[in-house]
């Protein structure tokens, strides 16, 4: 029991079968002993996570597969053929032709349908996300650098972010859509007339303004405490070196802080890319403001099916950019969950 | 988690930035005033007299109490009190569901060695970056075969979805900072592992669970697409009833209403934010960065 105690403080619990060889190690007597209190400790181990992983196959993994199996069906509906009402049934792959090829009934679907509206619905969410990840990434960035920083009412700064983080997103919606209201405050602090949320442009801005409002000082924290994880020593060796500040940024502070970094980008992006409340509650989806997840829910009150497919595809592509992100841009959470340091 | 780790940059950051301490308290005020300064135009207009909804005095003039009560009037079709309690009952429950049952999941992965541990922690991990969307039209499809539209476990169910995710993640950041030498020593006096579970480890846990609690609680009482489509008249929460306010005059958007409702919402959560400041900050980056 206590021999190989030390390998069992937080610092060496490294997951998974990561390196530890435990089937049919070399025949060591210790390696023999950590094997049996590792079979003893996995069934534990599984004991405890039981009821999350039931709970999260019942609220996830079902309703996924559910999903899933919808989509391949037919929504019950009028035949356009025989004029009857029949109900679903199979549909092999139409509910996604319909989506991706933009395709009602065998032909293009016409302007203002819903299906007319995927692709538009796709550039708008990337958009969205594209822009807003930009934006929040450098005025996050700046913030934690002002935060990292010694002097009297820092922790009131450190505070007054987490007011925008608090406030639900239905509320700060509604409060950007009466600041951004023809005879808000916005118009009149700039002197501008500008529809915000009538007209494409500006309310594409509004929402991303918005958005970036509400969740930099998310950002600026993951960002904050990546920052502080870098030992002063080495800033002070740099300047010793005569190393420059904007030297001393771009190559310690960016390096060290990137496994930080990406993790917030990716937390990010993942989050734009359901976007819901905001352009749902400021504009309705109107004025080519329609994220996919919008798109999804509009299509729910015409036929779950077709929802069902499209909310796969949602699923999908952020799978695939959440995939991206980890496999090529280093944005490992899973290892960064995992403890690494020894 | 960063006491230590802070006051030492301070000390070494306050001697490389002396040259420009004006120039970071200037930077300083214009973060405050960015993060400020919606929230205060919300209480502003919230006490404002509806006929002044667009005065930009940045101060508390032409002050009344009447959209607070346009709020919770019931003739307008507001039902702003039993929105609040379905807030609280939804979030309130989804938070003890996720708590109860994901502190042993964070321990096991925290603590425990087991096969395939990096494929449940991916799976947890990515179940908390799932799109709601994904989930409405199957539950739309099973809530309403089993007769449990309008309940509140058709709003519970799904937010667990979220908030279970989330919270293990969080517990398990935390409990791999804990102190767990003192569970070996408990072990070696004699208890066994669910003893030294109980008596040594979970109160340990205990500040660790409460900060999840706090950030559990907030974004299952923020949630609202799942709410908006699933949710009847009689379990509206109040991010849904916030999004479709009635006011006293017809026709017109009451913002000096839904920004009362908004401060009726906001403020205890806000509160609640400045005392736990540090641990909630804590809590956010939590495994994010290490």
């Amino acid at each position: 029991m206590s021999t190989d105690a030390p390998s069992q403080t937080r610092g060496t619990t490294t997951g998974g079968g990561a390196g530890k060889g435990s089937k049919g190690g070399p025949g060591l007597a210790g390696a023999e002993s950590a094997d049996r209190r590792e079979v003893t400790q996995g069934r534990w181990a599984y004991t405890l996570l039981t009821p999350t992983l039931i709970l999260l196959a019942v609220v996830i993994v079902y309703p996924i597969i559910n999903a899933i199996i919808m989509s391949f069906q037919k929504d019950a509906g009028l035949d356009p053929a025989t004029g009857f009402f029949v109900q679903g049934g199979f549909a092999g792959a139409d509910n996604y032709v319909h989506w991706l090829l933009q395709q009602c009934n065998g032909q293009a679907c016409p302007p203002g349908t819903l299906g007319s509206q995927f692709w538009n619905a796709m550039g708008t969410t990337f958009f969205f996300t594209i822009i807003t990840v930009i934006l929040e990434t450098i005025l996050g960035f700046w913030m934690a650098v002002i935060m990292a920083r010694a002097f009297k009412g820092r922790s009131l700064i450190r505070a007054a972010v987490l007011v925008p983080w608090a406030i639900p997103t239905a509320v700060t919606a509604k409060l950007f859509f009466f600041m951004f209201a023809f005879d808000g405050i916005i118009n009149q602090l700039f002197g501008t007339q500008i529809l915000w949320t009538g007209s494409e442009g500006p309310a594409r801005w509004a929402i991303i303004i918005s958005d970036v409002w509400k969740t930099t000082p998310f950002m600026a924290l993951l960002i904050l405490a990546g920052l502080q994880l870098i030992p002063d020593e080495v800033y002070e060796a740099a300047k010793v070196d005569g190393a420059s500040a904007w030297q001393r940024f771009t190559q310690i502070t960016l390096p060290l802080v990137r496994p930080a970094l990406m993790v917030a980008i990716l937390f990010r992006t993942l989050d734009v890319l359901r976007m819901y409340d905001l352009p749902a509650i400021m504009t309705g989806g109107a004025n080519n403001t329609t994220t996919l997840s919008i798109l999804v829910v509009q299509q729910v009150r015409q036929g779950l099916n077709g929802a069902s497919a499209l909310s796969t595809i949602t699923f999908l592509v952020i799978f695939l950019v959440a995939f991206i992100f980890v496999r090529f841009l280093g944005a490992n959470a899973v290892e960064s969950a995992a403890p690494k340091k020894k | 988690m960063s006491n230590a780790v802070s006051t030492a940059s301070a000390t070494t950051r306050r001697r490389a930035f002396s040259w420009a301490p004006a120039r970071t308290y200037l930077q300083a005020a214009v973060i405050l005033v960015w993060c400020l300064a919606p929230f205060y135009w919300m209480i502003v207009t919230a006490f404002r007299d509806v006929g002044f909804t667009f005065d930009p005095t940045p101060f508390f003039t032409h002050v009344t109490f009447d959209n607070f009560r346009t709020v919770f009037d019931e003739s307008l079709g507001n039902h702003f009190a039993q929105n609040l309690l379905n807030s609280l009952i939804v979030a309130g429950i989804t938070t003890v569901i996720s708590l109860v049952v994901g502190v042993f999941a964070a321990y096991a992965l925290a603590r425990l060695k087991f096969r395939f541990k990096e494929l449940v922690l991916g799976f947890i991990l990515g179940a908390s970056m799932f799109p709601a969307v994904a989930l409405i039209t199957p539950l739309f499809q099973f809530f309403t075969g089993i007769g449990w539209m309008g309940t509140y476990q058709a709003l519970i169910i799904p937010s667990i979805s979220f908030s279970l995710p989330l919270a293990v993640y969080t517990l398990t950041s935390f409990f791999r900072e804990m102190p767990w030498e003192l569970e070996e020593a408990a072990r070696i006096d004699g208890c066994t592992q669910g003893q030294a579970f109980r008596k040594v480890i979970l109160p340990l846990a205990a500040p660790a669970t409460f900060t999840t609690a706090i950030l559990t609680f907030i974004g299952a009482w923020n949630e609202f697409l799942i709410a908006s489509q699933l949710s009847v008249d009689s379990t509206k929460t109040v991010t849904v009833a916030i999004a479709s306010f009635a006011g006293a005059q017809p026709h017109q958007e009451p913002y000096t209403a839904v920004m009362a409702a908004g401060t009726v919402v906001t403020i205890p959560l806000v509160i609640l934010v400045l005392v736990f400041q540090r641990k909630i900050v804590a809590g956010l980056t939590a495994g994010a960065v290490k």
